[in-house]
């Protein structure tokens, strides 16, 4: 029987970690994540989760523990935040380019200095380019149902590449939701034991992670760019196969109220919720108005993307992480060199705002439309405007 | 010395886990040293290596060295991968998804990777008593990226960043004790070997595999590119370190100190010393200096091990 139970975000990520039977878990503590790591801590203790809890000493070591469990053929599970997510950097890189499927939580904090321990994506965006599939959810639902989804996708023979699941810290790790969980033996069934091909094992022995000079580093990394962008096409089949078991369906770009709309809003994260009160209430009183949000960020959808915003006129997109000295939102940078080369494509206009967790409520996300459409028709100065920021 | 002929065979497995076609230099007493380690650890093995001189010399992509599983990722981490690979490994067990067998888990670094950068690392796995051998090999510096100093590098050696000149006589600080610092965290094994001791090196890597929890050995490498030093004395050179007291050879078993090798009078420094370019600037005072410092370290030692015994 399926069960419907309010609870805290962070704790329905260890229980889905807990249905997903990980055999190996390796965190430090940060917040907004700790609610995540010590539910799953409890999980062993009480015996509830049978899987190696490792306390480990830092974030680097987390993820290069992770690295060891993946590599023996582990089912692999870690969660961090901001400045633990930097700490790993170079780990992360690792993860990818030796194919190991470590499923992380991210529970999105602002970066130092100063010291926030709030949300908002500088802490994505600085790895974006590490070569990990990452996911971003938008409510407790969405993220128990892509810790599963995560899992089959990294663990998928044809992939073998780490998944990172984002959700906003405090603003949805901290909230308490209604949260339907499935039964074990579904879960089971839409996750089967992880087979890693070529685990390390005195059986067969591999050499892994060689280095590489220049007559085999690029093919290397040209290797590591294909497998990626082959991936979008089992995670669609995933999203797919999970609609059919579970009733609730994902797309990597998910419009709302897109048809026929003049003027898009684009956001990722827990804050698209908000928008899409907005949304209603401008419908509402008749103007043509949706929005779009990136359920994957990498690999790009490039083609969902070009098709979900190709008829508007003016594309809106609130980035929530600044690139110092650069275009304005790394989303919306993305977003322009997407769009490009299109025909026929919207004006595409920049906002960066909710840094630190500065919420950006519906009369925010309004002005920030009204604006942009005026912006759109007009022009500006700026290569982005900041919004909700004193002087 | 010809009788080695004949019993050596017999002591020492001929099959080697660690071979040949590496890049290693000539009369590198590192890859002596992890040869030797690898025969003590035999087949049943998984191996974590830090970046460094002999995890370069040993995979360039697409060939390897090693007979063994072997997972080479970051300079500072190797503990903590091999925390992962024995967790891994354990549920993996636990679960009945591969079979029950003993696999010795080994995590391997120089002393840069050891003493320096991943020495976080290694103390959060030591604590947390994972089941598994960490092998440093010592060179005291960073040789794979050109003879720089490391916490490891001993006083009055010349490196590339403690050069030897007209205000500097190379690196002034002491050895950091990387085997004291293991045996601090109340591990049940640690030791120290040098591969001019194939025997003890070899026992005390297999004892320190096979002991349940962390144990860390700490094998003192010859480096005739980074010493400057002839590349046919690498041996020798070994044997003068623990001679001469510079490098005792010893066992911290559940705490309690055992001197391996006792000499009723040691060599003196200079011995060793002046085979090596990278002593070559020291003077008189400095060379009674560090006799000074190997003399009183040594005696501490002993004491230590002789109140242990009793
Ligand atoms: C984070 C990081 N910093 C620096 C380096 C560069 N680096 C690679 S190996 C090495 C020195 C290795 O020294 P040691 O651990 O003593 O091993 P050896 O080469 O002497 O055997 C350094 C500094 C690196 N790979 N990663
Ligand atoms: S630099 Fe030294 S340690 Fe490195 S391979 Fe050469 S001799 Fe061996
Ligand atoms: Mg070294």
């Amino acid at each position: 029987m399926v069960k419907k139970v309010g609870m805290e975000v962070s704790v329905a990520i260890g229980e889905a970690v807990k249905l997903a039977n990980a055999d190996v878990i390796a965190a430090y503590p940060i917040t907004p994540q700790t609610h995540i790591v010590e539910h799953l801590a409890e999980l062993v203790a009480d015996g509830e989760l049978d899987a190696a809890y490792i306390p480990v000493e830092s974030e680097h070591s987390a993820m290069s523990a992770c690295l060891g469990s993946a590599a023996v053929g582990a089912r692999t599970f870690t969660a961090t935040a901001g400045q633990g997510l930097e700490l790993m950097h170079e780990v992360l890189y690792v993860a990818s380019a030796m194919r190991l499927p470590v499923v992380m939580a991210v529970a999105n904090r602002a970066l130092s200095s100063p010291l926030s321990v709030w949300g908002d994506h500088s802490d994505v965006m600085a790895v974006r380019d590490t070569g990990w599939i990452q996911l971003f959810t938008e409510n407790g639902q969405e993220v128990v149902d892509n810790v599963f989804c995560a899992f089959r996708i990294a663990e998928d023979r044809r992939v073998l590449l780490p998944v990172m699941v984002h959700l906003d810290g405090f603003h949805l790790s901290h909230v308490i939701e209604p949260i339907v969980f499935p039964e074990q033996s579904v879960v089971d069934k839409f996750l089967p034991p992880n087979k890693y091909p070529l685990p390390l094992h005195p059986d067969k022995p591999v050499t892994m992670g060689d280095f590489a000079p220049p007559i085999t580093y690029p093919e290397a990394k040209w290797a590591q760019e294909v497998n990626l962008r082959a991936s979008k096409e089992i995670i669609l089949q995933t999203w797919q196969e999970f609609g059919k078991a579970f009733g609730r369906h994902y797309s990597p770009v998910e419009s709302y109220k897109t048809e026929d709309a003049k003027v898009l809003l684009l956001t990722m994260g827990s804050f698209s919720e908000t928008a899409m009160t907005v949304i209603d209430k401008l419908r509402g009183e008749g103007r043509k108005v949706g929005l779009v949000r990136f359920r994957l960020w990498r690999p790009f959808p490039f083609e969902e993307f070009r098709q979900a915003v190709k008829d508007a006129e003016t594309l809106i997109v609130v980035d929530r992480a600044l690139s110092f000295g650069g275009p304005g939102g790394p989303v919306c940078s993305e977003v322009r060199s997407a769009l490009y080369g299109e025909a026929k494509k919207p004006k595409v206009v920049s906002f960066v705002a909710g840094l630190g967790g500065r919420d950006i409520t519906q009369a925010g996300f309004e002005t920030i439309i009204n604006k942009g459409i005026e912006i759109s028709q007009k022009g500006s100065q700026n290569e982005f405007e900041i919004f909700g920021v004193r002087d | 010395m010809q009788n080695y002929n004949v019993y050596v065979p017999r002591l020492v497995t001929k099959k080697d886990t660690f071979v040949s076609g590496h890049r290693a230099c000539i009369g590198c007493g590192e890859a002596l040293a992890v040869r030797l380690a690898c025969k003590a650890l035999g087949q049943n093995v998984v191996i974590a290596n830090a970046t460094g001189c002999m995890e370069i010399v040993s995979s360039p992509l697409p060939t390897t060295s090693w007979k063994v599983p072997w997972i080479h990722t970051l300079f500072e981490n190797s503990a903590a991968v091999a925390s992962g690979i024995e967790s891994g490994l354990k549920m993996l067990m636990k679960k009945g998804r591969i079979a029950q067998q003993e696999i010795k888990v080994v995590a391997m670094a120089g002393d840069g990777g050891t003493s320096d950068i991943g020495l976080q690392a290694l103390s959060g796995a030591l604590e947390r008593g994972h089941n598994f051998l960490y092998i440093c090999f010592d060179n005291e510096a960073y040789m794979n990226t050109g003879i720089q100093r490391s916490s490891a590098t001993p006083f009055g050696a010349a490196t590339t960043t403690s050069p030897v000149g007209k205000k500097s006589i190379g690196q002034v600080s002491w050895k950091k004790n990387m085997p004291a610092i293991a045996a601090a965290h109340n591990i049940p094994y640690v030791a120290t070997a040098c591969p001019s001791y194939p025997f003890d090196l070899i026992e005390k890597v297999e004892k320190g595999a096979s002991t349940p929890g962390p144990a860390y050995v700490h094998i003192l490498s010859v480096c005739p590119t980074g010493w400057r030093c002839p590349t046919d004395l690498t041996v020798r050179i070994g044997r003068l370190a623990v001679e001469t007291g510079i490098f005792p050879l010893y066992e911290v078993e559940n705490g309690k100190y055992k001197l391996n090798f006792d000499f009723p009078e040691l060599r003196p420094v200079v011995d060793y010393l002046k085979l090596q370019g990278r002593f070559r600037h020291l003077s008189e005072d400095l060379i009674a200096k560090i006799q000074q410092r190997v003399t009183a370290d040594y005696a501490a030692l002993k004491e230590k091990a002789s109140d242990d015994e009793k």
